[in-house]
């Protein structure tokens, strides 16, 4: 398997070989928190994240909730 | 005494609905939402910091979604199609709550919102399945019309977002009260308790605050200050106030004075 590149929540994000979204949310300390992901303009299911694998070129991005009125 | 408030599928005691933002910290915020009583709170979706500061603590660790009814809004959003992607992401992020306050704003300056953007957003998102809760003009038209269209509270702005000014045009929300057949919660523009009480006293079925309480100087104690106005606003609209009149009336007997 070979080095992929995309875009994680705006940044260029280099990983050494594929991942998916919970492997990718696990290294992100995303564990037990909660966030949603969206993945080249559409929703990802959590019950979806382990089947999800990220390919070079993919846009992703993590949403968590913030302080807000 | 006072009757729950009812929206949509739920219903609560509180009258009060409050934001998140602008507080010192996590626990200031946690600590002013229990001092107000509230039972609805407002939170933004952001992107995840990805960066250095990954393990910093969580709002929704310190406002939990098991004790609190999570009000995601759409604060930020300039267009339907973004405001409608922000709430199907809030959708997933509390696994399937469907209850959100939809908000498309206009321009930066005074944050107004865009009705027409926010009247397609409403559809899309009713049409989804979502309750929808959303803040507008204070224009009867208007409000009637996403009254009609199914929106489960309509919550037009007292005045600017976070200008603290007060209820602008307390006529224009009468008529609004008028016309309503679904709870109407002023949201935005309140600055202090009196501000709130105002508004409950029109006949307001609730309101919506955060700077108010957030940037007070003790935050905690104006949560509780509002909490009372709101309170107290309601029982004064249940008492039915006096009669205004432009001359005095005495309130002791003008019979038996002595000569």
């Amino acid at each position: 398997m070979s080095a992929i590149v995309f875009k994680l929540n705006g940044e260029l994000t280099q990983k050494p070989k594929e991942l998916n979204l919970n492997e990718l949310a696990n290294e992100l300390n995303l564990f037990r928190k909660k966030f949603a992901i969206e993945m080249n303009g559409e929703i990802i299911p959590k019950s979806s994240h382990s089947a999800t694998l990220i390919k070079d070129g993919d846009v992703i991005e993590i949403v968590h909730a913030v302080g807000g009125g | 005494m006072t009757s729950p408030l009812r929206i949509g599928s739920r219903s609560f005691e509180s009258r009060l609905l409050v934001g998140t933002g602008k507080y010192k910290n996590l626990e200031e915020t946690r600590d002013a939402i229990i001092a107000s009583g509230a039972e609805i709170v407002t939170v933004a979706l952001r992107r995840t910091n990805i960066g250095q500061n990954s393990d910093e603590p969580n709002l929704l660790d310190f406002i939990s979604p098991d004790k609190w009814t999570i009000l995601p809004n759409t604060a930020g959003c300039f267009s339907a199609e973004d405001a409608v992607r922000t709430c199907m992401l809030a959708r997933e992020l509390l696994d399937g709550h469907n209850l959100v306050k939809l908000e498309v704003l206009g321009e930066k300056k005074t944050l107004y919102p865009n009705m027409t953007q926010t009247i397609s957003a409403a559809k899309t998102l009713i049409e989804d399945g979502f309750e929808v809760m959303v803040y507008c003009s204070d224009d009867p038209i208007f409000c009637k019309e996403l009254d009609d269209m199914g929106c489960v509270s309509v919550m037009p702005l007292a005045s600017p977002i976070g200008s603290g000014l007060g209820i602008v045009n307390p006529h224009s929300i009468s008529i609004i009260l008028e016309n309503s057949t679904k709870p109407i919660i002023v949201d935005a523009g309140v600055g202090t308790a009196s501000d709130a009480s105002i508004a409950m006293e029109l006949g307001c079925d609730g309101v919506l605050m955060n700077t108010a309480i957030a940037k007070a100087a003790k935050p905690i104690l104006m949560a509780e200050a509002m909490k009372d106005a709101v309170i107290s606003g309601r029982k004064a609209f249940l008492a039915g106030r006096m009669q205004k009149t432009l001359f005095g009336n005495a309130s002791s007997p003008i019979q038996g004075l002595i000569e």
